[in-house]
């Protein structure tokens, strides 16, 4: 199931995510790795170092796009010349899909530079389905939208997280990147059940999973990608794999960055995951 | 609510500037009561009120941001000191909120922005002002855009009084009335670089200090602010140099930049033609020429 319309029915293993202080290690050792995540913004610029360095991990590795700007939820028009910028990305790096958060962060031309939560109304699934078609249509690949992790709610909200992300993508017609970091991090702050979300994700449009790590405080837990995962997460992860199938799954790790190793080596214990699935499903 | 009328209303909170001990305003943006404000879109639950829960957006903009600009003007920070750098950044942001998808160009205005609110430099206005402008001119060298170079022997068919000659667009050129690149090389030694996007939260502004620089004389210097295999370098030139490289960038034949910038030159008539020919040697190897423009798209 996992090599589906939503990923440009590739079958990638587990992948981490490009960071700067790894580069070294990459390029100089280059170990074996089935795929790089990286961050879109990071390489929309002119020329220079990062390009370079990109072009040097494309000659080996697969690499998948991963934006956090594009603010699929802002009720604004979206911006063209990130749109032309990022077209220009995605010709360079030939990714066989694009993911960016279902969230909104500008308005009125103003950037927050933040991943704020969407108000679960229909009139903004709306909105971001048609923002996320013309995204779509402009870049020619599939585009998959992230759940993000949340610390509010909207009084205006008419449906929940999952229910709004299902009418979204099925307006749409688009693929989603489930975070199970950000489900369970939503479900600490707003007391839901995360196994409610992981069931109601319609599996055959998952074309990719985040797995990551959080840190919990006195009254809400932040989604600050420092930490390794936790079990609880690792639950979500393998529920979800046995709706999605054999998922490509990456790490995310942006904040206090162990060695390449270590973050290789915490992505990998998915493969425990995946390898039970994969035995239940030959059974 | 309406979605954009959603938007607007949390985006004035969360921009909304923090207090010194950076937690979210009492007072709104209409100038009611915060608490009133957040609770009319924000449901509180069972461990935060609707004001906690705006809160931690508002904290995370103000942090990101801060940090970003934090980040870009290490130099000005040791120029103005930590504690007034913090106090002009949160005004230079206020001003000039983000209006790109990249943090990238979060400092673009600095430079005019710091022209018209000298208050924030006071007697180190110059200074200041030298040392953002080589801040952004690093930045913009560091991922300009580079077009194929001229090679030596390119040059060397074809020079001649009325070529003409662009410059790569990475390469920055720069007068300053303070030795800003010693002063911004010694800072660095002390300040780390991150120049990465995420899209984590953190729960504290993270903030690395640099030491306040000693006073520093002024002392004319032209800088070049290029790049080799990647890094920024800052190159100091002549005074004439700048003057050659300058006009070509603008347009002018080679013939004509020459002569307009030995024309109140200090320097002898008869050192000038090996000093000239050095120089275009050196930034041939440098490569940093490029064809102009309308050549480029008739080829």
């Amino acid at each position: 199931m996992s090599a589906n319309r939503f990923n440009g029915f590739t079958d990638y293993g587990i992948g981490i995510g490009l960071r700067a202080p790894h580069y070294n290690h990459i390029l100089g050792r280059k170990p074996v790795v089935d795929w790089f995540e990286i961050i879109s913004e990071n390489f929309m610029i002119d020329g220079g170092r990062a390009l370079h360095i990109l072009d040097q991990i494309l000659e080996q590795y697969k690499v998948v796009q991963h934006g956090v700007s594009m603010y699929f939820g802002s009720a604004e028009k979206l911006n063209r010349e990130h749109l032309r910028r990022l077209k220009d990305l995605v010709q360079r790096t030939k990714t066989p899909w694009l993911s960016d958060h279902l969230c909104w962060g500008s308005v009125d031309g103003r950037y927050t530079h933040d991943l704020l939560p969407m108000p679960y109304t229909f009139e903004a699934a709306r909105i971001t389905a048609q923002k996320v078609r013309e995204v779509q249509d402009f870049l020619e690949i599939p585009i998959a939208v992230e759940n993000v992790s949340s610390y509010a709610e909207y009084h205006d909200s008419e449906m929940t997280e999952w229910e709004f992300l299902n009418e979204v993508v099925e307006r749409a017609d688009c693929g989603i990147l489930l975070d199970v970091n950000n489900i369970y991090v939503s479900s600490q702050n707003h007391n839901f059940n995360p196994l409610d979300y992981v069931n109601s994700v319609p599996a055959h449009r998952v074309a990719q999973i985040h797995i990551a790590g959080h840190s919990k405080y006195r009254k809400y837990i932040l989604d600050t990608h420092d930490h390794p995962v936790i079990d609880p997460v690792w639950k979500l992860y393998e529920r979800a794999i046995l709706r999605a199938g054999h998922t490509a799954t990456l790490l995310e790790w942006d904040d206090s960055i162990p060695s390449f190793q270590e973050v290789h080596d915490e992505a990998l214990k998915a493969n425990k995951f995946l390898r039970a699935t994969a035995l239940a499903e030959a059974v | 609510m309406k979605l954009m009328q959603l938007q607007r209303t949390m985006a004035r909170a969360v921009m909304q500037p923090l207090t010194s001990s950076e937690r979210m305003q009492r007072r709104a943006p209409d100038g009611g009561p915060m608490k009133r404000y957040a609770s009319r879109f924000i449901k509180p639950n069972d461990r935060l009120t609707s004001f906690e829960r705006l809160e931690i957006y508002n904290r995370q903009y103000w942090f990101r941001v801060l940090s970003a600009l934090s980040e870009d003007f290490p130099g000005l920070r040791a120029v103005l000191g930590e504690r007034r750098f913090d106090a002009m950044a949160k005004a230079y942001l206020i001003a000039n909120p983000s209006r790109s998808f990249t943090l990238r160009n979060l400092s673009a205005r600095m430079e005019s922005w710091l022209r018209k609110n000298p208050k924030w430099a006071g007697a180190n206005q110059n200074l200041a002002l030298d040392i953002v402008r080589l801040e952004w001119a690093d930045i913009e060298a560091f991922d300009g855009k580079a077009e194929r170079a001229l090679r030596p022997e390119d040059l060397a068919n074809a020079a001649g009084p009325r070529m003409k000659l662009a410059l790569q667009p990475y390469v920055r050129l720069l007068s300053f009335r303070y030795p800003v690149d010693d002063l911004l090389l010694e800072v660095r030694k002390e300040d780390e670089d991150t120049d990465f996007a995420s899209n984590t939260f953190a729960e504290h502004r993270k903030r690395k200090r640099v030491r306040a620089v000693a006073k520093l004389n002024p002392a004319q210097i032209f800088l070049a602010v290029h790049r080799v295999d990647y890094s920024v370098y800052f190159r100091r030139i002549e005074q004439e140099e700048f003057a050659i490289l300058t006009s070509l960038r603008q347009g002018k034949t080679l013939g004509a930049a020459v002569e307009s910038a030995f024309r109140k030159s200090a320097v002898v008539q008869e050192d000038r033609p090996l000093k000239v020919q050095n120089w275009f040697q050196a930034w041939a190897t440098l490569g940093w020429f490029c064809r102009p423009e309308k050549k480029r798209a008739a080829r």
